[in-house]
């Protein structure tokens, strides 16, 4: 089983910003129980949506190497919480600060132009403090970047479309 | 250049925004953990605060030098406590620090525990100096 809360990224430009699309679906088992006849989709996995974005944002940026995990959320705010089945989300991430030890992302979820959610959110690398624990495989992040089908629509620092890494030119 | 007392402003907000404290609990001498509840992911985020409020480059292991933290070799760190040579490099490597009552005791956990308020405001002042 596999964690994906997002859909497909739709904007990728390295060291900035991206966009990634959720399409809310009754077919989706823990909205049978958030909640029964009234189903909701969850803020925190709003949240972790949005997480997932903008954390492999921060894993390009940093060239692949480091896995990336979200650390903490130093503010978030929920302006609507009636997101339903059959509507779709947007996420907005826009990397605030990123260095070797982690990064902090300004993001925002919308309904159409709805502002439904916005905060910061800040990421930790794993790096050698947590050597010894496999949170996720190598290749995981870089196997969810062409999942979302961010070589499609990416581009890099320089301007030129971004490309994935194990692919040849 | 700011003043002191701007950079203990702009140190305060980046406390108040980093842990969700009160303006009037962050005073020079208040301790991050200790006093204010910071644990120790919240030593990135106050260090990304600062970066971006001042325009400065904090490199990773300045507010508590990791390599000593982690050493594997018992030659800093033995028993879970400081050898005279981590004191030592410590009192080195953190010269705005007070650390009389650690040395008491030196135990490695705790020495995130003495970082104080009037610490970071030292670290942007020397930052900010240097790159003037």
């Amino acid at each position: 089983m596999h964690w994906y809360w997002i859909d497909r990224i739709t904007v990728f430009e390295s060291q900035k910003r991206a966009e990634a699309v959720k399409a809310v679906t009754l077919a989706e088992d823990h909205l049978h129980d958030h909640f029964k006849f009234a189903p909701l989709m969850p803020g925190s996995l709003i949240i972790e949506g949005i997480a997932q974005t903008a954390g492999l944002l921060l894993y390009e940026a940093k060239g692949y190497k480091e896995k990336v995990v979200l650390a903490k959320i130093p503010k978030f705010t929920f302006h609507q919480i009636n997101v339903v089945p059959g509507e779709i989300l947007t996420y907005k991430v826009c990397l605030e600060t990123f260095r070797e030890d982690g990064g902090v992302a300004s993001v925002q979820a919308y309904r159409n132009d709805e502002l439904m959610a916005e905060g910061e959110l800040m990421f930790a690398h794993l790096g050698q403090a947590f050597s010894d624990q496999s949170l996720f495989a190598d290749g995981d992040m870089l196997d969810m970047m062409r999942l979302f089908r961010v070589f499609e629509v990416g581009v890099a620092a320089d301007g030129t479309k971004l490309l994935d890494p194990n692919c040849s030119k | 250049m700011p003043s002191q007392e701007e950079i203990f402003e702009g140190v305060k907000k980046a406390l108040v925004d980093a842990l969700a404290v009160d303006d009037d609990e962050v005073t020079p001498k208040s301790t991050l953990v200790g006093d204010l509840g910071a644990e120790s992911i919240d030593l990135l985020d106050i260090v990304f605060r600062l970066e971006k409020a001042f325009d400065i480059k904090i490199e990773r292991g300045e507010l508590v030098p990791d390599d000593i933290v982690n050493d594997t070799q018992e030659q800093y760190v033995k028993d879970g406590k400081l050898t005279e040579l981590g004191l030592a490099e410590i009192k080195k490597r953190m010269p705005f620090a007070d650390l009389a009552s650690f040395e008491t005791n030196p135990m490695v956990q705790n020495l995130t525990t003495i970082l104080t308020v009037q610490d970071m405001c030292y670290i942007v002042e020397q930052k900010l100096n240097s790159a003037n």
